[in-house]
């Protein structure tokens, strides 16, 4: 049950993107057409999900023990990097096409603060669901975590894409030409998104 | 020649919020008051400031190849740096402002002035750059702030001049899209004039 709890706030009720504000530029950056919309957030979602658990094993097996919890910021984004850049090597090798699908998004990614916003959130942060104390989340919660929130970005990104598309067309003001009638455009689907809330 | 112009760039012409739209995420998320706005931009230009000028001195040591995790591992340093000191001193203001100090690490703007200045200029240079960028964000960032706060909370850094709440909206997350794209319509407006 917890679980399930887990992930649809992950992805309706604290939205990464709507609600938590993390990987805001490459989310206003690549969502003018839904096909490359849909190719970073597939990118996005693999790598946020292999951090997570890469980061979320160091910290508590590495940092914790030895009491160095201060150099996770350092530590983890350098893991994201080499992470990154070993992911865009392995692809390149075992399948081609995907490499061709995702491969422009992959060296954006290790500066995506989505990326270092979840691995951070989820050793620090004590969650609290109906019916439960606060306490932090274990290794399985943490994933699960982690895919509800980039499947979270994929839709809000998916959505806004769409959108996109269609603003395209139209006559717009000059002075909102471009982003900011785009981010008139998220304040809205946000506040589509506090519907959610109250549900977990 | 004079170099203030290092300085007054940021502010007008290289603005990194309303013309380099870089390092949304801390401008979106931290700004729900303009105290808050503050801080976060102070935090931001003390890390400007010291790695502008760390990666100054150092890049003409550091081969090309690897430039890029050099300057992140300076970055992260100083953002340590901050951490630990912000825990010390502000701990109000470090439980406050929150994931976000972290994640200056990957604001845009830190790499990006690393990337694109500092690693071209001298080292006085860079550090005018890191305080002119630094001050057009915290600039932004409190705009932004007081006016979220004036609609959403009816007070000003703090101080409360109608009784009861605001609109709640402009505190939470649809506010910040929506104050920042009317700001940025603003800001487009007088840029066009000039």
């Amino acid at each position: 049950m917890e679980y399930f709890l887990i992930f649809v706030s992950a992805i309706f009720v604290n939205n990464i993107l709507l609600a938590q504000f993390l990987g805001i530029c490459p989310f206003l950056g690549v969502s003018s057409k839904l096909s490359t919309a849909t190719g970073m957030s597939g990118a996005v979602c693999f790598v946020i999900t292999l951090a997570t658990v890469v980061t979320y094993l160091l910290n508590r097996y590495l940092l914790v023990p030895f009491g160095l919890e201060f150099l996770q910021t350092i530590s983890f984004i350098l893991v994201i990097a080499a992470l990154v850049q070993m992911v865009e090597i392995v692809l390149k090798k075992i399948s081609p096409s995907l490499y061709q699908a995702l491969g422009i998004f992959l060296p954006l990614i290790t500066t995506n603060c989505a990326v270092l916003g979840v691995a951070i959130t989820v050793v620090t942060k004590e969650f609290a669901f109906s019916g439960t104390a606060p306490h932090m989340l274990n290794l399985g919660q943490a994933t699960v975590y982690a895919i509800a929130t980039s499947l979270g970005y994929g839709l809000a990104m998916c959505l806004f894409a769409g959108l996109r598309e269609h603003l395209a067309g139209n006559d717009v003001p000059k002075a909102f030409k471009g982003l900011p009638i785009a981010l008139i455009t998220v304040g809205i689907m946000a506040m589509a998104f506090l519907g959610f809330s109250g549900i977990v | 020649m004079s170099k203030w112009h290092f300085v007054t760039d940021g502010f007008v012409k290289n603005n990194p919020t309303f013309v380099l739209v870089l390092g949304m995420c801390p401008t979106l998320a931290t700004t729900t008051s303009a105290m808050n706005g503050l801080e976060m931009g102070l935090a931001t230009m003390f890390v400007l400031i010291l790695s502008n000028i760390v990666i100054s001195l150092i890049a003409p040591m550091v081969p090309d190849k690897v430039r890029i995790p050099v300057y992140i591992t300076v970055i992260a340093t100083f953002v340590t740096v901050l951490q630990l000191l912000m825990q010390a001193f502000t701990p109000a203001v470090y439980e406050t402002l929150g994931l976000f100090i972290p994640l200056i690490v990957v604001n845009c703007i830190v790499l990006g002035r690393a990337e694109g200045f500092a690693n071209k200029h001298s080292v006085g240079e860079s550090a005018l750059d890191g305080l002119g960028v630094g001050l057009g964000f915290t600039a932004s960032l409190t705009v932004i702030g007081l006016v979220r706060e004036i609609l959403g909370s009816g007070s000003l850094f703090g101080w409360k001049f109608i009784a009861g709440d605001g609109i709640l909206a402009f505190v939470m997350a649809p506010g910040a899209f929506l104050v920042l794209g009317f700001l940025m319509v603003l800001f487009n407006k007088y840029l066009a004039k000039k």
